[in-house]
C-alpha cells in the first residue's frame, strides 16, 4: 500500500515538474509540445475504487493549469480520461471488470497497450485543444495540433513507460 | 429517501465525475471571458517562486542577447536625445510641456514564463503590486509591444500576451491619423492581423504600424510591426497580415507602463457612457 503511494506521488510530481521545465518549452515547428503527465493517468493502478484516480488526475490537470494559464482546460481533459479509461479497457484491452483489480499493464501484449495509449491521448488532445480554441470555425487547427501533439506525446510516453517503467516491474 | 442514497451511491464514481468536470469547465469558461480576473492564473506566489528559481538557471544563457538589446537602446535613447537638443534651438516652447509633465512611468520586470506557441498565451513576470504593478497596464519592449497586465498577486503579475484571443491593442499607421486594432488568428507568433481599418487609410505593404494614442495603456508611436500583406475587396480591406517586431518566442526584460493620467482620463470618458 504504502509503496504504490510513494510511487504513484513521486510520478505525480515528476511528472509536472518534467511537463513544466521541459515539455512545455519544445515547440517544435514553432508550436507543437508533448505532454507526458498523461502518463501518471494511464499507469495509475487499476482498481475498482475510482475516486482517487478522479481526484488526483483533476488536480494534476489544475496543477498545470495554474502553471501555464490555461483556465481549466488540462483538468477538464485529463479528468474525462481518467474517468473513461476503464470503457477504454474493455474495449481495446479486452479486460472484464472482474479483472481490473489485478490488471499488470505489463502482462498484456504491446500492440494493444500502444493502441491504448494512442486513442487516450488522442482523446486527451482532441478535447484540451478544442476547449483551449474554443472556436468552431478553428477546427482545422484543433485537429492538426492535436495530431500533431499526439504523435509526439506517444513516443515519448511509450519511449518513457518501455525504459523506465515496465522493466522494473 | 432510501432509493435516493442507493442511486447516490450506485453512481458515486460517475457524480463525482460530473461535480469535478463542471468546476473545471467553469474555470475553462471563465478563461475566455475577456477581461475577468481568473483564479486559476500564475501570479500566484508558489508557482511565481518556481519560475523565478528555473528561469535563473536560464538566465545565463541569454545575458549576451539582453546586452545587445541594451546596447542598441542606448544607441536609440542616445539619438532621441541628440534629436531634443535640435527641437529645443528651433521651437523652445513645446519643450516645456515634456519636461514639467511626464505622463507616462516606467517599471522594468523580468519575464519569468513565457508562451507563445497556444491558442491564448500569458506571461508571468516577477514584479507585482509591491513593486507598483496594477491590473490594464501596458507591457512593452524598446522595439514592441508585449501585452496588458491581467492578474496581480503582490510579488508576480501575468500579461495578456498579445498573442491572445482577447487581446486588442489600439495601433495606427506611422504618419497618419487612421487607427485600426492589432488582433491575433492563433497561428503564427511572428504575425498578426490588422482588423477594422477603414478605406481612407491608404496603406501600404511595408508600412509600419506603431500604438495608437486612443489607447490610454500605451504612449502613442511605439512601434509594433510591419504591414506583410494585405487584400482589398469591395473597397474594404481584408486579411492585413503585420510581421511583429518583437521576437514574442524570446523574452527577458520589458517595461511596464503606469500612464499618470490614466485614472483621470477613464473618469471622463466614463461621464458620457
Amino acid at each position: 500500500m504504502n509503496n504504490i503511494f510513494f510511487r504513484n506521488a513521486f510520478l505525480f510530481v515528476g511528472l509536472v515538474f518534467l511537463q513544466i521545465l521541459i515539455f512545455n518549452n519544445i515547440n517544435l515547428f514553432g508550436y507543437v509540445n508533448p505532454y507526458p503527465y498523461l502518463a501518471f493517468v494511464l499507469l495509475f493502478p487499476y482498481r475498482k475504487e475510482r475516486s482517487a484516480i478522479l481526484i488526483l488526475s483533476f488536480l494534476l490537470g489544475l496543477t498545470l493549469d495554474f502553471f501555464t494559464d490555461s483556465g481549466g482546460v488540462h483538468a477538464a481533459s485529463t479528468l474525462f480520461i481518467a474517468y473513461f479509461r476503464l470503457y477504454f479497457v474493455r474495449i481495446i484491452l479486452r479486460k472484464s471488470e472482474f479483472e481490473y483489480g489485478a490488471l499488470q499493464l505489463n502482462t498484456i501484449s504491446i500492440d494493444k497497450i500502444l493502441m491504448y495509449f494512442f486513442v487516450l491521448i488522442f482523446i486527451h488532445h482532441f478535447l484540451m485543444f478544442s476547449l483551449e480554441f474554443f472556436d468552431i470555425n478553428s477546427f482545422f487547427e484543433i485537429l492538426k495540433r492535436t495530431v500533431l501533439s499526439t504523435i509526439f506525446t506517444f513516443l515519448v510516453t511509450t519511449f518513457g513507460y518501455y525504459i523506465l517503467v515496465s522493466k522494473k516491474n | 429517501m432510501q432509493q435516493i442514497i442507493n442511486f447516490v451511491i450506485r453512481n458515486r464514481y460517475l457524480l463525482l465525475f460530473l461535480l469535478l468536470e463542471i468546476i473545471a469547465l467553469i474555470f475553462v469558461f471563465q478563461s475566455h471571458t475577456y477581461h475577468k480576473s481568473k483564479f486559476v492564473n500564475s501570479s500566484k506566489n508558489v508557482i511565481g517562486s518556481f519560475y523565478t528559481q528555473s528561469d535563473k538557471l536560464k538566465n545565463y544563457l541569454s545575458l549576451a542577447k539582453e546586452n545587445k538589446l541594451l546596447a542598441e537602446e542606448n544607441t536609440n535613447l542616445r539619438n532621441l536625445l541628440f534629436k531634443k537638443n535640435l527641437a529645443i534651438d528651433s521651437v523652445i516652447h513645446k519643450v516645456t510641456d515634456t519636461v514639467y509633465h511626464q505622463e507616462y512611468h516606467y517599471i522594468t520586470a523580468k519575464i519569468i514564463n513565457n508562451s507563445y506557441a497556444k491558442r491564448n498565451n500569458y506571461l508571468t513576470i516577477n514584479k507585482g503590486l509591491k513593486h507598483g504593478i496594477q491590473k490594464d497596464m501596458g507591457v512593452i519592449l524598446p522595439n514592441g509591444v508585449v501585452g496588458v497586465v491581467q492578474d496581480v498577486s503582490p510579488n508576480f503579475a501575468t500579461i495578456l500576451s498579445l498573442l491572445n484571443e482577447n487581446s486588442k491593442i489600439n495601433v495606427g499607421v506611422k504618419n497618419s491619423n487612421h487607427f485600426g486594432t492589432l488582433a491575433w488568428d492563433g497561428k503564427s507568433y511572428e504575425e498578426a492581423q490588422l482588423l477594422d481599418f477603414p478605406r481612407r487609410a491608404a496603406l501600404k505593404i511595408g508600412d509600419t504600424i506603431v500604438t495608437g494614442g486612443k489607447s490610454v495603456l500605451f504612449p502613442e508611436g511605439i512601434p509594433v510591426g510591419v504591414i506583410k500583406s494585405l487584400k482589398l475587396r469591395n473597397n474594404y480591406y481584408e486579411n492585413i497580415v503585420v510581421t511583429l517586431l518583437t521576437d514574442m518566442s524570446n523574452l527577458g526584460y520589458v517595461y511596464v507602463i503606469n500612464n499618470i493620467d490614466k485614472k483621470e482620463i477613464e473618469k471622463l470618458e466614463k461621464n458620457h457612457e
